[in-house]
């Protein structure tokens, strides 16, 4: 797992859009589509159809879109079996007796789960990991919460290497892996693992206060958005937020 | 300002764990020296020099004892900034001391801690880079260097802050051989006092006149580089071995510069 | 959380935008910001001694071990939450926000788990996991023999019931915000049954991480720093003398403040769920106050079949049956509390 998450290195509107603008976007976005009935069909396409402009905009390739809505899946089963086992006054399709409200709500998780996770890649898609940090400290996250999420953030890959190190090894000793017996040889390394990535954090505090560190973690110096970014950044939100209210306002 | 850079007397230390690491260790190291700090894996070289900015021993809260002088200012708790502002450590792993999300913003690390701001601050991180020849690599991320030029940053991180005394735990570890020429390079251009721990002898011998030969938590021998390497019942005594065909006596050394 | 028998790679289930209504989100999110707030206040101390990038390793650590798969039996795989794991590792506070920083990075870097329902996988994955953790391991290591070695045994049974916990709180939030009424004795049997396996797989997972470390730096293990004996010191002149360990964490039973935190979590929890349950939609409601509502029931709403959909799902009963769960699970909570509380105090008296 590399330490840039899922960003595409390509220059693009959003790309350049201030990171904590666009963190409050995606929350306004995805609360709008949240509180939005499910029944009102016609506005989660509206989001979807906003969604996608985005998504192009951005210059985002589709593959890595879909490879990405996979996190889904477990919820797509879960949604799946809703019409089933749900209670409620009951629908025939195609001889399947089908609760109403299960069908209604298998929508529901999809179409609301679907709009949030691709809003969510499109934030993690155009937002590198420094700025994504600098835009979490100009919302006012606690410095220390900041300061962790930094350190976690650098170190993810190393971690992530240490760990794939530690398979290949184990692998090119015999390690097959499946079976329940070899357990405690993936336990122990990630046990290592543990120790090691611990040492590796005493180790960094002590670089960090042999560099005169005294509790305090230097700013990371953004500089704030302009009312003009700030419009530009939440244009889709603020059309979302008109959607969802329209929704609210019509019924159905 | 008065004293020698580096001065350690009859220094004691147990890691929390109960392991006992350094069992009363006594040296000092003249302004301007360059000491190579020699020694088999587990002699105590690493926890040597983290004493030497009080990140461990008694000062940190540790369990341990002993006297340490830096430049004539006693290692103490109130003193801990000055001491830190005069003792540069590059560690082992430059992973461990590049720790913010792009180059610049670690170079800046110790700079900013030490109350510089904007230009100024640009300037010394600016300047840091230069001397390791990586002003082109500021806005990139860690992990997309290559090790070689990760150590070259950890060392600017602490030039950056001009320090007095230069600590560096194995700087030609796991380097390519153009690697270690540059930072040999570099190293060689700086003006300060230098003590570097090191496996590698000929490293030692290029690079520093005086060598410190450690085992098992104390100084074994204290003397000219090029003597310690060539006294083979030393080295073999204390695991120490020179790599196959190379003669200390007949290579030159950094005193006939 | 986890359903059913998912073997794909890398897929941590995380609760999507959308699953739960928008009170249970608003809800589970104040919860969230206040574990977050005052374990940050908690923990204040412990990261201003070991510094931030200790919480952000371990924090990088949880979020690689819960990438490795790990065979549960039947040919299931799992994988490790680490709430338990954690906090035993590096004390409750800490452990909270580590975790939460873990799911923070996997919403915002990664587009896993919903930036609403942030609040909910804080709640279920970062709080309960933890404390149910922490609680049953320290109230554990008041009843076993008073040595290092004793967390690991400790800490299993922890991580084991910690997840079983977590997925009857995440049915009992179903039950007040799940957008479909389905039959929750099911569901909680269901998830419940499912997640005693996961527990098992989390239980031996943890056992033999906590081995590891204590068999090679058991000064790590926070849950049981005050089981270490003192060091030996020789010094330079060869004598020899005792000292107690360095402490860079003070260890202390953290008892009191898991109390006030535990005190704070009820309230919050019943208080807003009583709130969120009154008024089944907080969109509604407030349109309801601004006079929006007149326009609703106007609407083709009224005649529709769906037109209770999310009202009548949400009957009295149900109501008290997720209260009922939600209560229980932090009747729990606090019962291990006090029972770690009233040893702690004899183990106190004793010595």
């Amino acid at each position: 797992m590399s330490g840039d998450g899922l960003l595409v290195a390509v220059d693009s509107k959003v790309h350049r859009i201030p990171a904590q603008v666009k963190i409050v976007a995606l929350f306004v976005f995805v609360l709008a589509v949240v509180s939005t009935p499910a029944a009102n069909f016609w506005a989660f396409a509206l989001y979807g159809a906003l969604l996608v402009a985005a998504l192009v905009v951005a210059k985002l390739p589709v593959p890595v879109v879909s490879r990405r809505l996979a996190v889904e899946t477990p919820f797509i089963v879960f949604a799946l079996l809703l019409p089933f086992v749900a209670t409620g006054p009951t629908v025939d399709v195609l001889g399947l007796q089908l609760s109403q409200s299960g069908v209604l709500g298998a929508w529901n998780i999809l179409a609301k789960g679907t709009l949030g996770v691709i809003a969510a890649i499109l934030l993690s898609a155009t937002t590198g990991p420094r700025e994504l940090l600098a835009g979490l400290e100009r919302l006012r996250l606690p410095s220390t919460l900041v300061a962790i999420l930094s350190f976690m953030v650098r170190y993810l890959s190393v971690v992530s290497d240490d760990l794939h190190r530690m398979r290949i090894a184990r692998e090119s000793r015999g390690y097959v892996g499946g079976r329940a017996g070899h357990l405690k040889a993936i336990a122990g390394g990630v046990g290592a693992l543990f120790v090691r990535s611990f040492e590796r954090g005493e180790r960094v505090h002590l670089a960090m206060q042999s560099r005169g560190y005294t509790g305090r973690m230097p700013l990371l110096g953004e500089v704030g958005a302009t009312r003009a970014q700030w419009m530009e950044g939440l244009t889709i939100s603020l059309a979302a937020v008109a959607v969802a209210v329209t929704a609210r306002v019509v019924g159905l | 300002m008065s004293g020698p850079a580096i001065h350690v007397e009859r220094l004691v230390f147990a890691y929390p764990d109960g392991r006992q690491a350094l069992y009363g260790v006594d040296f000092t190291v003249e302004r301007g020296e360059r000491v190579a700090l020699l020694g088999p894996n587990g002699a105590g070289k690493t926890t040597l020099v983290l004493h030497l900015n009080g990140i461990l021993g008694s000062v940190a809260g540790g369990s341990g004892s002993g006297r340490i002088e830096i430049g004539g200012t006693g290692l103490h708790r109130d003193h801990l900034r000055v001491i830190r502002r005069k003792v540069g450590l590059v560690f082992q792993d430059p992973d461990d001391q590049l720790f913010m999300p792009t180059v610049r913003d670690d170079v800046a690390f110790g700079p900013a801690n030490l109350g510089l701001r904007g230009a100024e601050l640009d300037d010394r991180v600016r300047e840091a880079l230069v001397q390791v020849g990586m002003q082109d690599h500021a806005d990139l991320a860690p992990h997309h260097l290559s090790y070689g030029q990760r150590r070259r940053v950890a060392v600017a991180t602490v030039l950056a802050m001009r320090p007095e005394v230069l600590v560096l735990d194995e700087p030609s570890s796991n380097l390519d051989p153009a690697s270690r020429r540059e930072l040999a390079d570099i190293l060689t251009g700086l003006d300060v006092t230098l003590l570097m721990i090191t496996h590698d002898l000929p490293y030692a011998l290029q690079l520093c006149e005086r060598s410190l030969l450690m085992d098992g938590g104390r100084i074994v021998a204290d003397g000219r580089t090029r003597d310690l390497l060539g006294d083979a019942e030393l080295m073999s005594a204390h695991r120490l071995e020179l790599p196959y065909g190379f003669d200390p006596l007949s290579v030159p050394g950094p005193e006939g510069r | 959380m986890r359903f059913g028998r998912n073997r794909i790679k890398n897929v941590r289930v995380h609760v999507p935008d959308g699953f739960f209504d928008a009170p249970t989100s608003i809800a589970t999110g104040l919860i969230a910001a206040g574990a977050v707030g005052f374990s940050l206040q908690r923990a204040n101390r412990e990261i201003r001694e070991t510094g931030p990038a200790l919480a952000g390793l371990t924090a990088a650590f949880v979020f690689a071990v819960q990438m490795v798969n790990f065979p549960v039996g039947a040919g299931t795989s799992g994988h490790l939450l680490g709430g338990a794991l954690a906090a035993a590792l590096v004390g409750p506070w800490t452990a909270v926000l580590v975790m939460s920083t873990v799911l923070l990075v996997q919403g915002l870097l990664f587009a896993d788990g919903g930036l609403t329902a942030l609040g909910t996988n804080i709640t279920l994955m970062g709080l309960i996991t933890v404390l149910v953790g922490y609680f049953i391991t320290r109230a554990l290591l008041q009843i076993l023999p008073r040595r290092t070695g004793s967390v690991v045994p400790a800490a299993t049974v922890g991580a084991l019931v910690s997840v079983p916990v977590a997925a009857l709180a995440f049915t009992g939030l179903y039950t007040i915000g799940g957008a479909v009424d389905i039959p929750i004795g099911k569901l909680a049997t269901a998830m419940v049954g499912w997640h005693i396996l996961v527990g098992i797989g989390e239980a031996v997972i943890t056992a033999a991480v906590l081995g590891a470390v204590v068999a090679t730096r058991p000064d790590l293990v926070y849950a049981a720093r005050h089981l270490q004996p003192d060091l030996i010191l020789v010094d330079a002149d060869g004598n020899t003398s005792t000292v107690s360990p360095d402490k860079p964490i003070a260890a202390r039973p953290a008892g009191r403040s898991l109390g006030i935190g535990v005190a704070i979590t009820l309230v919050v929890a019943g208080g807003v769920s009583l709130v969120a349950s009154a008024h089944p939609d907080g969109l509604e409601f407030v349109g309801a106050k601004l006079g929006f509502e007149s326009a609703a029931k106007d609407s083709a709403v009224a005649g529709s079949p769906l037109a209770d959909y999310g009202v009548s799902g949400i009957g009295n009963a149900q109501v008290s049956g997720a209260l009922a769960g939600i209560i229980g699970v932090l009747v729990t909570i606090a019962l291990g509390l006090a029972i770690a509380k009233v040893a702690s105090l004899r183990t106190n008296k004793a010595s």
